[in-house]
């Protein structure tokens, strides 16, 4: 079980739209991560050095959250395969997907895109069903 | 200056995560998990983001014609949607349902140190490569029509 948290889960989301709203005024940009991640990998974006700015400011916000001592909930409850055959695939579905949970899940929804309302609904709908098949059909890792 | 506001809104974004609880796949899962041990937190991440998101947008767009830095708002153009989109997507849904982990929680966790997250984003950049071998090697196009025999 993990504990319902709805005020810091919402106060986290603030904090990833005012994200998504500040880096469109300043630098005209969506905020997803499929693109931005996939902006610094060979053969290197032409922009990619904002990229690689906003992506260290991704994990070092984080870093200096752990290091300054504050306890952040953090279980990963699936073997290892379950991450590399996981990872693997959410790595190419993406790619085909043009976008991810922050690019179309919130940017694209942000601004009614019709085909990120498409890509949100049926990768929630897969993962749900996902999930529902290892857990409940197969009895869970 | 312009790098320094892109480091923070960065920030943002991955101290948004990890605050939110997406950063944890354990949550993440349980998310996903309606007939067994659900928690509808995640509800409120995404409540959350598109509260600031959806008014923040329509504002900076009918306000402004360009970016504080920049000449013009970078917005995909793409409209259709096909195969690429749906089929991506569902894979996307498939390896976030087996993991626990989207490419935009993975990396912020990347920041707390621990290993899972860092073998998941190994195993998301291999995919990547492989997604973007098989685009270029047009793994997925049609196959290969006969040509039309002209009438003329």
């Amino acid at each position: 079980m993990t504990e319902f948290t709805p005020l810091m889960s919402f106060a986290g989301g603030l904090l990833i739209g005012l994200s998504a709203v500040t880096l469109m005024l300043f630098w005209g940009r969506i905020a997803g991560m499929t693109a931005i991640l996939g902006g610094i990998l060979p053969p290197l974006d032409r922009d990619w050095a904002w990229k690689a700015t906003f992506l260290a400011g991704a994990v070092l916000a984080p870093a200096a959250l752990a290091l300054s001592g504050v306890k952040v909930e953090f279980e990963t409850p699936v073997p290892l395969a379950a991450l590399i055959v996981g990872g693997i695939v959410t790595g190419i579905g993406v790619t085909f997907g043009s976008g991810c949970t922050s690019g179309h899940g919130i940017c694209g929804l942000a601004r009614f895109s019709k085909r990120s309302a498409v890509a949100t609904l049926t990768f929630m709908a897969f993962a749900f069903l996902t999930t529902f098949v290892i857990r409940h059909i197969f009895g869970g890792f | 200056m312009r790098y320094v506001t892109v480091f923070f809104i960065g920030a943002l974004f991955g101290l948004g995560i990890v605050i939110s609880g997406m950063g944890n796949p354990a949550k993440v899962l349980n998310f996903f998990d309606l007939a067994g041990t659900f928690d509808p937190s995640l509800i409120f991440v995404m409540a959350g983001a598109l509260s600031v998101a959806v008014p923040g947008y329509a504002v900076i767009f009918r306000r402004r014609q360009k970016p504080v830095f920049g000449e013009t708002f970078v917005l995909p153009k793409a409209k259709l949607i096909d195969r690429k989109l749906v089929g991506g997507s569902a894979v996307f849904g498939i390896g976030w349902g087996i993991a626990g982990f989207c490419p935009g929680a993975a990396i912020p966790a990347l920041g707390l140190g621990h290993s899972s997250a860092l073998i998941f984003v190994a195993a998301m950049l291999v995919g990547i490569f492989v997604a973007r071998f098989l685009s270029q090697a047009d793994f997925f196009a049609a196959p290969a029509k006969p040509t039309p025999v002209s009438k003329t």
